[in-house]
């Protein structure tokens, strides 16, 4: 016992202020993308070819957050001429359309469905379906359970159960031989509920895009109501996303 | 040994010279050097010119020589797992992916549901136009008291998803077989066939957690064939990775093996300090699991008097944190019962399927291969060793203990060097033609390894992968054998295997 309080003592109060009080990441985290539109073209075609996501369009001189990885390669070849990631980790947005972006984001909170707060505000429970990732995005969503976040303060709860949930986050491209599964979770879901789509695999396919064996985009098999970016999204983008679109 | 090629880890081989024997020799080799205590790293077939072979990259029981071999198969062939199990899992892997038929194999059963790669007729005679569940029966046992309990895909909580089937009496486990796949996404076919530039982002993605191993796995790979060199200060920056992921991984286990055996305070403690050893990974490259840091040439990242500072004070603040939390969990005696004699390994066993990685060692197989085959920097680092080796969960939880000190020595030691890595340029590459090679890394699971086949052309004809999963799956069924059903999440735990390195 004397070992456990000399342990807590040690350990003392770690919950993050956030989202009372801002966070600021460390200068190489790579977020929201700044992006000099006056860019001499050839060097956007360079980065556009380069892209190993093929996400940036040069023609409109645009990336698609929910094909990039943040692999920062464009930024290097730029010389951040071009795009230059800023550390501004809330990207979580309402349609996809908006994920194709010339360097900002719609306010998400004013996107979300009213109802949806009105229902899910106060208490929001979600099944997590881990749907042929790389298990990246379930280890930085499951971060969010440790006392740094504290999802559980805001009403936030992931459940065993689809039963028990108001709706589903699902991670991962959705190989074929998770498509059974997750439909059939979704179905078992009472409504309404919330679809959320939580990183690069699960909104576009990610790094394996082109692959037989997935389904690419979960909005193709049900509709997606929140799409949080990131390949993982940071803990605090999705953490952002839920707070700001259901409360 | 004629019939077997000596190479070493990381270097690039004229598959000319590859030994390809006939079958009758190839099996005959195998089965020996699996007997006498040898391990199989890679066993795969490839089509090459329309004629299926296969490749064997084999590791002595000394664990100091690395040997390639192979030969030319057709349709099907006399099964080595009949005379050893260690090739078990690889004949299967082999039916699936090139329907070519392993006779005498006793348990072939799928891998991970897919058509085979060839157009063959499928081995298990499954119809791809429909979706999971195909054509797989389960090891079954019969009596009146005994029950079968099935579990997943989809798990009650966030992990990946994976179908577990015990056989029980009462809450005795039988047997439990272990069902995967599900996490599929055809990665070998999609690395042969994509753009180069796309290569790094799909290693770093075989497994999330590995990040930085499977991605030096094949960074080392592309080096070793495109005859690119890595400076010193990159190699520096590239072992300190490998070991915050290490140290991340395992803390993160300790504390949910706390939590499992409902000794809370250890679980909320390792929680977030494995956070804090992500977030120095964030440091180091700018993303928490080292994504986009590994590059071949190099690294994309140099760590400057800045990086330094800031990972060797943190570092100095979490240490005797880490310290104090892992003697609360190993000094409760609450916990020791749980830990003490639960899902036990034998080294026989272990032996026989050929563990690898920390749950090898807790059964008594000291085989490390940073000490054995290193690459990057480990070659003049100290090495590790563990006292207990009993095979159980509290082996496991023990040998991860004492690699999260040993990592962070490795890391301070590695940070006093001081060598900045050359600033970072994007490298254009071309692979040697008709060439063979394999990498081989001790990711915190245990040992990786990469092996690529370039054709006349120097494209990829062949890109093979093994996660360390693919050996230890099969350990955690064994750890379940006569064990409490309501024991499994604590088996599994302290293995904490990958579904997606495996499933690829």
């Amino acid at each position: 016992m004397y070992e456990v309080i000399k342990n807590r003592l040690e350990q003392g109060h770690r919950t993050s202020k956030y989202p009372k009080e801002p966070i600021s990441l460390y200068k190489r985290f790579r977020g929201l993308p700044r992006i000099d539109s006056n860019c001499d073209q050839a060097l956007v075609k360079l980065c556009a070819d380069s892209c190993p996501q093929d996400a940036i369009d040069a023609q409109s001189k645009k990336i698609d957050l929910g094909r990039c990885v943040f692999c920062g390669l464009c930024e290097t070849l730029s010389g951040g001429k071009f795009i230059q990631f800023s550390q501004n980790f809330e990207l979580g947005v309402a349609n996809k359309s908006d994920l194709l972006t010339g360097g900002s984001l719609p306010e998400l909170a004013e996107h979300s469905k009213k109802h949806f707060k009105k229902l899910f505000g106060r208490s929001l429970q979600l099944r997590q379906i881990s749907a042929a990732g790389c298990n990246a995005c379930e280890a930085d969503t499951n971060v969010l359970n440790t006392p740094f976040f504290d999802l559980a303060r805001f009403g936030i709860q992931f459940v065993a159960s689809p039963r028990h949930a108001d709706g589903i986050h699902v991670t991962g491209p959705i190989s074929r031989n998770m498509k059974a599964a997750v439909i059939s979770t979704f179905e078992a879901v009472p409504s309404p509920k919330v679809v959320i789509a939580s990183g690069a695999c699960s909104i576009s396919g990610g790094p394996f895009y082109g692959s037989d064996e997935i389904v690419g985009d979960l909005d193709s098999l049900i509709p997606v109501d929140l799409y949080i970016p990131g390949c993982p999204p940071h803990p605090l983008t999705t953490l952002h996303a839920l707070l700001n679109y259901f409360k | 040994m004629d019939n077997l090629l000596k190479i070493s880890n990381g270097q690039r081989v004229d598959r000319e010279n590859i030994p390809n024997i006939p079958f009758e020799s190839f099996r005959r080799e195998l089965v020996q050097f699996a007997n006498e205590g040898g391990n199989i790293v890679q066993f795969f077939a490839y089509v090459d010119n329309g004629q299926s072979k296969l490749l064997a990259v084999l590791r002595n029981e000394a664990n100091d020589a690395l040997y390639v071999t192979g030969c030319d198969v057709e349709g099907s062939f006399s099964s080595l797992t009949k005379e050893n199990e260690k090739f078990h899992m690889f004949e299967r892997e082999i039916a699936e992916q090139y329907g070519v038929k392993p006779d005498g194999h006793p348990w072939l059963k799928m891998v991970r549901y897919h058509a085979n790669y060839n157009r063959k007729p499928d081995a298990f005679g499954n119809n791809y136009n429909f979706d999971i569940p195909g054509n797989y029966p389960y090891f079954t046992v019969e009596g009146e008291t005994v029950h079968e309990v099935a579990v997943g895909p989809v798990h009650a909580g966030i992990i990946e998803p994976g179908h577990f089937r015990f056989q029980c009496v009462g809450e005795r486990v039988f047997h439990l077989e272990i069902q995967l796949g599900y996490q599929h996404r055809s990665v070998e076919t999609l690395m042969q066939s994509v753009p180069a530039k796309r290569l790094p982002i799909i290693a770093e993605t075989i497994a999330g957690d590995t990040t930085i191993g499977h991605n030096l796995c094949h960074c080392q790979a592309v080096e070793a064939l495109a005859g690119l060199s890595v400076d010193e200060g990159a190699s520096i920056v590239r072992t300190i990775a490998l070991e915050l992921e290490r140290i991340a991984n395992h803390i993160g286990d300790l504390g949910a093996l706390s939590l499992d055996v409902a000794f809370n305070p250890p679980a909320a403690y390792f929680g977030r300090i494995r956070g804090e050893y992500l977030n120095l990974t964030q440091i180091l490259g700018g993303s928490r699991f080292g994504r986009g840091l590994v590059r071949p040439g190099g690294v994309t990242h140099v760590m400057g008097d800045e990086q330094v500072k800031l990972l060797s004070e943190k570092l100095a603040e979490l240490t005797p944190e880490v310290e104090h939390v892992s003697e609360l969990i190993f000094s409760a005696h609450t916990v020791a019962a749980r830990f003490e004699d639960t899902g036990k390994v034998s080294y026989e066993n272990a032996e026989k399927i050929g563990l690898v990685g920390y749950a090898g060692r807790a059964c008594g197989l000291a085989y490390d291969s940073r000490v054995s085959f290193p690459t990057e920097c480990y070659d003049d680092l100290p090495a590790n060793k563990n006292e207990k080796t009993d095979g159980d969960v509290c082996s496991r939880a023990t040998v991860r203990r004492e690699e999260i000190m040993h990592s962070t020595d490795l890391i301070n030691t590695l940070l006093e060097r001081k060598v900045e890595a050359e600033a970072y340029r994007p490298r254009e590459y071309q692979l040697a033609p008709a060439s063979f090679v394999v990498t081989i890394n001790e990711g915190w699971r245990g040992e990786i390894s990469h092996c690529l086949l370039t054709d006349d052309a120097g494209n990829l004809l062949r890109y093979k992968v093994k996660d360390p999963s693919f050996h230890n799956w099969t350990g955690l069924a064994l750890s379940l054998r006569d064990e409490g059903i309501s024991d499994f999440p604590l088996c599994n735990k302290s293995f904490n295997l990958s579904y997606c390195g495996f499933d690829l």
